[in-house]
């Protein structure tokens, strides 16, 4: 964390499609600790989305409480944010995304936010495929109130007291893919090179696409006995795979290997290549993921990665039949069906 | 059967069944209530119903006057018992004078009997077992057979009925005969049987003009959806679930692209309340009207999100259809008990407008109008009617709306005038110096105009900052547009005697029959009073001038602490003294005649000195 940004800017700075620099994609400086994965994930955020060429205020940054929630501030300068009240992102997030679909809408939660206050409305907007990029910041513990375990918090782990957890951790990615989420993804805050991509990815993907993001808290949360620490997860970490995207516009090629990699096809056509270091997953199969999450965890490991993907998902607006247009749009002429219609309606209530 | 003075009436009775909940009685006693309401003549039904599915007592009680007063009146002129599990307290029930009528297939308990009411026996199950082979038909007939017999015993016009059976089996003709030859079968019995008619009967009347029969909860519906409504997250709950339903009712008819029959409107069964107002906060803040409806739980669950709304001012539509708290409380009972919950909800200095529509057709132009109220203050508006208005048929004057009619979307910087700025948007500022400031929906421009919506505190620019005089610099311009708001919510109903008196009733919602018809038997004996309709909170400075101008102002609502009360001695700074609260809160809608003798105690007891001479009266 540094007080001051440098305005300065190199004239040669590339740009995208749009004209942007990487500039146009930053926020306001972040007051997160020095060196809190948070701090990457928001910039893996700006890198995805200045690669994909999306505008910034067409993206709504949407959160809940807590560190987490607090790093919209620090990406999309020019984008709308809304930090919403503990756990209850995904409710203001579907009402947003139901008066505009047009909009791209990212969401930031952590795991205090997502695992306990805000189970309720994660599992529903899952199951209702809700149009928005879902991503957990996931610590296992509470940072703003100084490092209590969360429910994400492994069994043993220790916390800055000492104390080991005694409870078993919620999976977030098992359990997105068990309510029936059409994207799951798991990376950690420090590999952009895996990050970047799935966050590529999940942005064009047509549905709720969760990615859990092993974030550690280097304040209350990075001490040895730490199951969410820098240098165990590090040391733990197994990746399912590089994973590359490629935009819809560029080459498109559906092709797959069994074996050695695979390619995925997005909804909106654009794809993602996933190289397999390891050929037991099948990106299509919840069930190979949930096994092998699992199978990485008994040999306490991290699985991650691009874990599943539904290519036939339907987000919401398409299962409620909405109209084609932004509800937002519409004025009085597609609205209001005027006196003439009332007076028929009151002559049925006589 | 009995000796004794019946009552007397032409078009002034209160009828009253008692069924047993789940059997269909429902339709057989609408379309009784609707056929008097055809005939011209002012009719006020409503369901007292238990918080089940089937098979606990039910009731139905209409009332019909000459007067048109529509409030509930008190007493029992006759008792239509189907149902044996409450004939007991329903006997005690009827008034003196009355009548009962019963199911005579099995034979009365001589026990129960009063010499003071008229026994009528309809033999309804052993007619039913007679005529029909089927268990389901048997137990639907019955309560038609009945309304049949009540067509001959009180004069209601049998042509109405097969009218209205006509049209409720629109569509499924095969229906209409046997309907109507279960009607004939009630009619003819009671015709042969009885000394037809009562002594309390009914005549045609044409006094009604245009008005209708509406619930109040359907009526909200449709104001969201000419309103311009787009969006509903909602989660049931009694009494509210209408409102939404309704509103998708209208919607399906009223609301189809006709290019691409897609939806104008997105609804969305939220998994609970919390849910549900997320978002309908959500869907505001990117632009679109959205609206939830609910009762006094879901009240209590919202009440996190509507101080995130009222501080981080996002225009909010919320109907919460009153039922009778505290907790779960008596769910299918009303109440005007969520007062001080609603304008208070969520911690910190918190408050919220109010608006209290009495009819139908309020209940149709207050949620049309709440979202011009929304917008243009952006704010939660929160609507309180309660089960009564919400769920029983009343008569309204005909909805109306005006085709020049725009919506006022409040003050919604676009992408020309945001291009056009040389000074810094600041999303906090007040501009117009009436506490309001300009939002902006987001995508509206690349580089100008975004902000960031949070509940915690920020500097007019939106930026988060702890800075005291920063924070108490926002709340006193939330309190500004908190005065800008008294000048914009719906006026009071002020009906002042002739001369004026010096004893004033205030009221509010569904307390407004009962109100007015207490007010003119008040009259009949001696105490005028002038009465006092409010209709929005903050009160507006007429409500004041109202409280001012009375020596003695009784305040009328239907719950036990008096929370109307409280909250105009809080806001308006009145001498708690000056106000004598008049409560009801049994779960039934208050009546006049309550409301008579506790103004009547009161004034007696006091002295207090508006007894006028009764030729002075109105």
């Amino acid at each position: 964390m540094s007080y001051l940004k440098p305005s300065f800017r190199h004239p040669e700075l590339p740009v995208n499609d749009l004209g942007y620099t990487k500039k146009n994609y930053e926020g306001a400086i972040s007051t997160l600790c020095a060196g809190c994965g948070h701090d990457s994930i928001s910039g893996a955020i700006v890198q995805a989305i200045f690669e994909l060429s999306i505008a910034p205020h067409n993206v709504a940054k949407m959160s809940g409480i807590g560190c987490s929630s607090k790093t919209p501030t620090y990406f999309l300068g020019n984008s709308h944010g809304f930090n919403s009240v503990h756990g209850r992102m995904p409710s203001v997030a579907t009402g947003a995304n139901m008066a505009n679909r047009d909009m791209i809408y990212v969401g930031v939660s952590g795991d205090g936010d997502t695992a306990s206050i805000g189970m309720g409305q994660f599992t529903h907007a899952v199951r209702r495929n809700l149009n928005m990029m879902y991503i957990v910041e996931n610590n296992g513990c509470y940072g703003l109130t100084k490092g209590q375990d969360s429910a994400t918090s492994d069994i043993g782990s220790k916390s800055k007291k000492g104390e080991p957890n005694p409870f078993e951790p919620i999976d977030l990615a098992s359990m997105a893919l068990q309510l029936g989420a059409t994207f799951v993804a798991r990376s950690f805050s420090g590999d952009k090179e895996q990050l970047v991509p799935l966050i590529k990815a999940a942005i064009s993907h047509q549905g709720f696409a969760f990615i859990d993001v092993v974030s550690p808290c280097v304040t209350f949360n990075n001490n040895p006995g730490s199951t969410k620490g820098y240098e165990h997860v590090r040391d733990h970490l197994a990746a399912t795979g590089t994973v590359d995207f490629v935009p819809m516009k560029e080459e498109i090629t559906t092709s797959y290997h069994p074996g050695t990699s695979q390619e995925v096809t997005l909804h909106d056509g654009s794809v993602v290549h996933l190289h397999k270091a390891d050929d037991k997953l099948d990106i299509h199969s919840r069930r190979s993921a949930l096994g092998l999450i699992k199978d990485y965890k008994a040999n306490d490991q991290i699985l991650t990665g691009l874990l599943y993907m539904d290519p036939d998902s339907r987000e919401l607006h398409e299962t409620i039949e909405t109209s084609n247009k932004a509800l937002r749009s519409l004025g009085e002429a597609d609205l209001c069906p005027g006196n003439n219609v009332l007076k028929n309606i009151n002559e049925s209530l006589r | 059967m009995s000796k004794v003075d019946n009552i007397t009436s032409v078009n002034d009775l209160v009828i009253k069944f008692a069924n047993v909940n789940g059997t269909g009685s429902a339709s057989a006693n609408n379309m009784f209530a609707k056929a008097i309401f055809r005939m011209g003549l002012s009719v006020s039904p409503k369901n007292i119903f238990p918080s089940n599915i089937q098979g606990l007592p039910t009731w139905y009680e209409v009332r019909v006057s000459d007067k048109g007063y529509l409030g509930r009146r008190g007493g029992i002129d006759i008792m239509v018992c189907v149902n044996p599990q409450s004939m007991a307290k329903d006997i005690q029930e009827v008034s003196p004078g009355g009548y009962f009528i019963y199911d005579n297939t099995k034979p009365l308990d001589l026990r129960l009997l009063r010499n003071d009411i008229t026994f009528i026996g309809l033999p309804l199950t052993k007619i039913c077992l007679d005529e029909y082979k089927d268990a389901r038909q048997r137990q639907l007939f019955k309560n038609v057979i009945y309304v049949g017999a009540l067509a001959a015993l009180i004069n209601i016009e049998f042509d109405v009925l097969t009218g209205l059976i006509a049209d409720q089996f629109k569509g499924k003709e095969k229906l209409i005969a046997p309907n109507i030859h279960a009607m004939e079968l009630g009619f003819q019995y009671a015709q042969e049987n009885i000394q037809c008619p009562l002594g309390v009967t009914l005549e045609r009347r044409d006094n009604l003009g245009e008005k209708i029969l509406i619930d109040g909860n359907t009526a909200c519906g449709l104001g969201a959806v000419y309103g311009g409504a787009t969006m509903a997250g909602w989660y049931p709950i009694t009494p509210s679930t209408s409102v939404v339903e309704g509103f998708e009712k209208y919607c399906k008819r009223l609301r189809i692209d006709p290019g691409t029959g897609k939806k104008n409107y997105a609804i969305v069964q939220a998994e609970d309340e919390l849910a549900a107002i997320g978002m309908v906060i959500g869907a505001n803040w990117n632009g679109a009207r959205a609206f939830t409806a609910t009762s006094g739980p879901g009240i209590s669950l919202m009440s996190e999100f509507l101080g995130l709304a009222y501080f981080a001012e996002i225009p909010t539509v919320l109907i919460d259809v009153q039922r009778s708290g505290p907790s779960t409380g008596m769910p299918t009972r009303t109440q005007q008990s969520d007062v001080m919950a609603c304008a208070y909800a969520s911690h910190g200095d918190t408050k919220h407008v109010l608006v209290f529509p009495s009819t139908p057709k309020e209940c149709f132009d207050m949620t049309a109008e709440a979202f011009d109220l929304a917008d243009h203050l952006q704010t939660p508006i929160i609507m309180l009617t309660d089960l009564d208005l919400g769920m029983n048929d009343n008569m309204s004057d005909p909805l109306e709306w005006d085709d020049k009619r725009e919506y006022n979307r409040g003050k919604v910087f676009n992408a020309e005038q945001l291009e056009e700025m040389s000074e810094k948007f600041g999303r906090y500022l007040d501009v117009d110096g009436d506490g309001i400031p300009y939002r902006t929906y987001p995508g509206t421009h690349p580089t100008k105009g975004s902000f960031f919506t949070r509940g915690t505190s920020r500097d007019e620019y939106a930026v988060y900052t702890e800075d005291g005089s920063e924070y108490v610099k926002n709340m006193e311009r939330l309190l500004h547009k908190w005065e800008t708001a008294k000048g914009l919510v719906p006026k009071p109903e002020i009906i002042n005697c002739e001369g004026g008196s010096s004893v004033g009733i205030l009221h509010f919602g569904t307390s407004a029959d009962a109100t007015r018809e207490a007010s003119d038997y008040l009259a009949e004996s001696g105490i005028t009073v002038d009465t006092c309709r409010i209709r929005a909170f903050p009160f507006n400075q007429e409500i004041e001038d109202f409280v001012a101008n009375h020596e003695t102002v009784f305040v009328v609502e239907q719950n036990r602490d008096a929370q109307m009360r409280s909250l105009l001695v809080n806001d308006c700074d009145i001498d708690p003294k000056h106000l004598i609260p008049v409560l009801n809160y049994d779960g039934m809608p208050i009546t006049a005649r309550y409301i008579q003798e506790k103004v009547e105690s009161h004034i007696s007891g006091a002295k207090v000195t508006p007894l006028r001479s009764k030729t002075n009266k109105k």
